[in-house]
């Protein structure tokens, strides 16, 4: 039993809509037209394509592997053939596309053949590498990759917390999972407890879902494993960031640019948890996840979606109502508007959110910042957001920097209750972006500036040893002279014309010297016959030059 | 197209600032059932002055006049200037600490969320200054006359029947004089001027301002540091000099309940343009106001001292914010240890 639960400062509690899409079953969607399986899905590096246009493969066959450490594979969703690989728009702020593979479906939705991974009697090395071949990554969103999570890091992992929290308004995925496939998730979680060696399990989940904590409680019981425990944690976004959830069930604060495991404690959303039940207990690869349709739609709910799945053919499934105007991937929090509805169905999609003018109306002209603070009591990582603001708006980065921007989660809860309406979480971003692209830039001038520096400095060092090397012939060409001067004993001769008569005959010795160093190499060693022609040419080039004098003068 | 949030918590700037009106009117109520209703005049005429020079400030800044114009500051201002300056002062008074307040101190220094200090109090000091006279004829109390107020107001002036000193003055001019020392606590009931605790009828106004204050903090619009640390510092720096000689400073009490104590306690030194944000920031510039309002009432030559207290905190809070900055979320112990 944890003793009591901790407090973080802030949050905000937006209105949670969560009725709207809880209440049905987890639906299978139907097979899409055609599947875009992005070959970056960690998020963080690209897998390398095993596979041609044309070729065909099963449900949950390899297509792309990982390369890197903190790539993931990459599995075709369902059986069939590969159309074609290519750039496609992918869901991502800067609407740029990455190379996909696309696969037309053949129908049978045939699996490979699965096998049980027999976690217990291996190395935790070999089980992380199996959930890197398997393409398990963090479902909450952010994507990264959950055998580098499980990896030992400094410490080691001594709390293992499954973040079921689902703090963002609408998105309904992870409580309809740990309604329905509590037993897989906690068995998922007993898996990583023994790859990462943590002593204890803390399930956290909002107290707005107590079906799902009851859900899970009883899957607790089931299990019969020691120290798990199920913890209904106060409702109050974001109570399920990780660095908020890590805060609440255990007190510990994780500092921005430090991981959890430098304090021995490691978060996974539920789903991804689950996802590795499926991945060790039934050798299924992470090709399918849970997702929430809802908002401006007329049968909102949750879908277990392909992944590559494009969002246009999802939306008829929840049918969405006539003056929906836009579509947001994850929450109202959070969420990325999607620039393009052909974009696939990703690893990290939890939710698409149909908006509206009535549920999502334009915010009011901007005001001036009255430095009421209503930001910084809500601010979740204990931020001046409005100091910050007047930094990054007035693009004082160093001082932005000064007060912690980069300790900000952008979870939005200043520009949720500012009054007046100024996009907070807007400007910060803008910031973030500017320090980044100025540090790029500084780091691509050091490189310059070091290179440059490195051949200055190798010239300055060619030039001495030419030096070097001039001074000791110099200097053996004087010893010589003088020599040359002793035997001529002349004692008239003043030290001074001394000196005068040994540097010219210094440099007439290395004159004659150089002179010797250089000898024609092609000519040397010739034989009577060669020289003979030789002189022949040389012959022939004298008359030559003869008669071409007066025309040269001609032209003179 | 906007970025995340896309649901946002209807607030606006303007329910701010009509939040801040609605909790003056308990104290407005109690004015006007002592003092008459005089006050309710100073309003009407702050109100639409302050008005007419935020528009005409607009135009001529090029803002948007009807985002700005409604937003409500401007009222609070002119508000506030009706209820320090006395209520039945000259027309032009008023009006003119108005324009200086909303033209100079506001729109001068850049607008709304700019100004470095107080645009009400660089009004009531302005003129303070100006018009020492003119400042210090305070309405008497139940001489509920209207149309002498009026007169007082808009002239021919005849004040005599419907003046009387602030206690605030009443003190002052008790402490000058060596035969009425005694114990300044046996003057509250027995004095013309002085009520139960503070003056009479002020401190009922003032008690009508702590309930509109602590209104604004159930309301969030404002939290309880700059109230607690103005009203705890001056009563503690009251109560320190009573137990040293009763006979020549005010009980903490009378400190509170009388003056602009009160007002200032909830509606004034809370500015948060002009004060401090940071929690620790917003208890020092509080207490540092109080601190300043007790030596200007005990030793200055003017008899209420908030308006020179915030205005000289107001230069200080930048530095105070800059020094107070709260720690970061895991950036504040040991790293990772529980609190």
């Amino acid at each position: 039993m944890i003793a009591r639960l901790f407090k973080f400062k802030g949050g905000v509690k937006p209105a949670s809509h969560k009725d709207e899409s809880a209440a049905a079953p987890i639906r299978v969607a139907p097979l899409p037209s055609h599947l875009i399986i992005p070959l970056r899905q960690s998020a963080r590096a690209m897998a390398r394509c095993l596979v041609q246009p044309g070729q065909t493969v099963l449900k949950g066959e390899m297509i792309a592997a990982a390369e890197g450490p903190l790539c993931t594979a990459v599995h075709a969703p369902t059986s069939g053939t590969v159309r074609a690989i290519a750039p496609q728009p992918v869901p991502h702020p800067s609407g740029l596309p990455a190379p996909s593979v696309i696969l037309d479906p053949d129908g049978q939705d045939r699996w490979i053949e699965r096998q049980p991974f027999d976690y217990r009697s291996v190395p935790a090395q070999e089980t992380r590498t199996y959930l890197r071949d398997c393409g398990v990554v963090g479902l909450g969103g952010a994507g990264f990759p959950s055998h580098v999570k499980l990896g030992p890091g400094e410490k080691g992992i001594e709390t293992l917390i499954l973040n079921g929290a689902e703090c963002e308004p609408w998105i309904t995925c992870d409580d309809r999972l740990m309604r329905e496939r509590a037993d897989g998730i906690l068995a998922g979680a007993s898996i990583m407890r023994h790859i990462a060696g943590a002593r204890r399990i803390l399930v956290g989940i909002e107290d707005n879902k107590p079906q799902a904590i009851e859900s899970m409680r009883a899957a607790v019981q089931r299990l019969g494993e020691a120290d798990i425990e199920v913890v209904a944690v106060p409702t109050r976004y974001p109570a399920g960031g990780e660095k908020q959830l890590i805060r609440v069930l255990t007190g510990i604060e994780i500092p921005y640019g430090k991981l959890g495991t430098h304090f021995g404690v490691q978060c996974f959303n539920v789903g991804s948890a689950h996802a590795i039940y499926r991945a060790v207990a039934h050798g299924e690869p992470l090709v399918s996840r849970v997702l929430t349709l809802s908002g401006n739609m007329t049968h909102p709910g949750n879908f277990e979606v392909l992944i590559g799945t494009p969002i246009r053919e999802l939306l008829p499934l929840a049918a969405p109502r006539a003056d929906t105007d836009r579509y947001l991937m994850g929450g109202p929090m959070m969420g990325v508007a999607l620039l393009s509805l052909d974009t696939p169905v990703i690893k990290g999609t939890n939710c698409i959110l149909a908006g509206s003018p009535t549920l999502f109306p334009p915010p009011p002209p901007e005001m001036p910042c009255i430095r009421c603070g209503e930001c910084a009591k809500v601010c979740p990582a204990e931020l001046q957001p409005f100091e910050l603001y007047w930094f990054s708006r007035a693009r004082i980065f160093g001082k932005a920097q000064d007060y912690s921007l980069f300790d900000c989660i952008e979870c939005g809860c200043c520009s949720y209750v500012c009054p007046s309406r100024i996009p907070l979480v807007d400007y910060f971003r803008f910031a973030k972006g500017e320090i980044w692209a100025r540090e790029k830039e500084k780091a691509a001038a050091d490189i310059a500036r070091e290179r440059y520096e490195l051949r200055l400095a190798r010239e300055e060092r060619e030039k001495e040893e030419k030096a070097a090397k001039l001074a000791a012939k110099t200097e053996a060409g004087r010893q010589k002279a003088a020599a040359a001067l002793a035997e001529a004993a002349k004692p008239a001769a003043t030290p001074e014309e001394d000196a005068k008569k040994a540097l010219i005959a210094a440099a007439l010795e290395r004159a004659r010297a150089q002179k010797e160093q250089v000898h024609p190499e092609n000519v040397s060693d010739l034989t009577p016959e060669q020289q003979a022609e030789v002189a022949a040419i040389e012959g022939r080039r004298a008359e030559i030059r003869e008669m071409a004098k007066p025309h040269l003068r001609q032209d003179d | 197209m906007n970025n995340s949030p896309y649901s946002l918590k209807p607030a606006s700037v303007q329910s701010v600032m009509l939040r801040v009106l609605c909790a003056l009117l308990p104290g407005i109520a109690a004015y006007v059932w002592f003092f008459g209703a005089a006050i309710l005049v100073q309003i009407a005429l702050t109100s639409v002055t302050a008005l007419a020079a935020e528009a005409a400030m607009l135009a001529l800044r090029g803002k948007p006049m009807r985002q700005f114009l409604t937003d409500g500051s401007a009222l609070v201002t002119a508000w506030l200037i009706a209820l320090t300056f006395p209520s039945i002062a000259p027309w032009w008074l008023t009006m003119l600490g108005t324009l200086l307040a909303i033209i100079v101190a506001k729109h001068l220094y850049g607008g709304l969320g700019q100004n470095p200090f107080n645009p009400a109090m660089v009004a009531f000091a302005l003129m303070i200054v100006a018009y020492p006279q003119l400042m210090s004829q305070w309405p008497a109390v139940g001489a509920a006359d209207f149309a002498a107020q009026l007169n007082a107001i808009f002239g021919p002036r005849q004040l005599d029947a419907i003046t009387m000193a602030t206690p605030l003055d009443a003190l002052r001019t008790v402490l000058r004089d060596p035969e009425q020392r005694a114990a300044i606590a046996g003057l509250l009931g027995s004095h013309a001027t002085f009520g139960n605790i503070g003056g009479k009828g002020w401190e009922w106004v003032a008690v009508g301002y702590l309930a509109g204050g602590l209104w604004l903090i159930q309301q969030r619009i404002i939290t309880w540091h700059m109230p607690v640390a103005f009203l705890a510092t001056l009563f503690a720096v009251a109560g320190l000099f009573t137990l040293i000689d009763a006979t020549q400073f005010a009980p903490p009490l009378f400190h509170l309940l009388t003056g602009g104590a009160m007002l200032g306690a909830f509606f004034i030194v809370t500015d948060p343009v002009s004060g401090a944000t940071t929690p620790k920031g917003k208890l020092i510039f509080a207490a540092g106001v109080a601190l300043l309002t007790w030596i200007i009432r005990s030793f200055g030559a003017y008899p209420d001292g908030i308006a020179f207290a915030v205005l000289l905190m107001n230069i200080a809070a930048p530095l105070i914010d800059m020094y107070t900055q709260p720690p970061v979320f895991g950036h504040k112990r040991k790293e990772g240890e529980p609190r």
